[in-house]
């Protein structure tokens, strides 16, 4: 079996990620699309999405989100300039510093008013 | 190292460069959008301000019902491309690779149809 190093993790992660995040699109599409059918119904079934459960997989998915955009941006750089290769662990480095930068302020938004039950 | 000649001579046509470009460019743009669509719906709203009168609120604007259609039809498109390449790293036999494309090609054209059907028609009813 084939055993990279991180350009291989990397790949699992985006199609994992991948994976899920249009798993969630098509969940999402079906949901969107009970509007159709009035406050009743829609209002019933968005207010899953405040459980408990559903508020952390909230956070999953921006992570999923994030993650498979820097890293799909870091794979843009590597198609588009040969140069990119010989600074593979640079741009890895860079890649996990702008999915912090990204992720930590979105996850706090997220959850402090939650945790902190500030009445939101 | 002569495969890709020999694959590159057999190719009757460039789907699958059409497709490496699409990638790139639909990923690029729904990055663009999910910027705003996270930070409407997940930092400045959270999930106990989604409800109808909201979704119609945002959807009486054609600005949005544009917005989220470009992030529909660009979103399904990258996803269940995404999906197609996962199908064929995997799916050895040819009797399942058409029969897995095509439930594919029916649920994308299916998504598409309700997420544009319900952005295009939705009126909101009076609660």
């Amino acid at each position: 079996m084939y055993k990279g190093a991180q350009g291989m993790y990397s790949w699992v992660g985006r199609r994992v990620t991948g994976l899920g995040v249009v798993l969630f699109l098509l969940f999402h599409i079906a949901d969107t699309a009970l509007l159709l059918w009035g406050p009743d119904i829609y209002n019933k079934v968005v207010s899953f999405y405040q459980m408990p459960l559903f508020r952390l997989a909230e956070v999953g998915l921006i992570a999923a989100v994030i993650y498979h955009a820097v890293s799909g941006l870091h794979i843009i750089v590597l198609d588009l300039w040969d140069t990119s290769h010989s600074y593979q662990k640079q741009l890895m480095v860079l890649e996990y510093a702008l999915f912090a930068v990204l992720f930590l302020p979105a996850a706090y938004f997220m959850l402090a008013p939650w945790l902190l039950g500030q009445g939101r | 190292m002569k495969e890709h000649l020999a694959a590159r001579a057999r190719a009757t046509s460039n789907f699958e460069l059409h497709s490496w470009l699409f990638m790139r460019v639909s990923g690029i743009l729904i990055a663009l959008l999910l910027l705003g669509h996270i930070a409407i719906m997940h930092i400045f709203h959270h999930v106990e301000d989604v409800n109808y009168e909201f979704a119609a609120a945002r959807l009486a604007n054609p600005f949005w019902r544009i917005y989220d259609l470009a992030l529909l039809g660009l979103a399904l498109a990258h996803g269940l491309t995404g999906v197609r390449i996962a199908l064929d790293d995997y799916i050895r036999s040819r009797g399942w690779r058409v029969l897995l494309k095509t439930v594919l090609w029916l649920t994308g054209v299916l998504f598409l149809a309700v997420g544009a059907f319900v952005l295009f028609t939705f009126e909101p009813v009076a609660s």
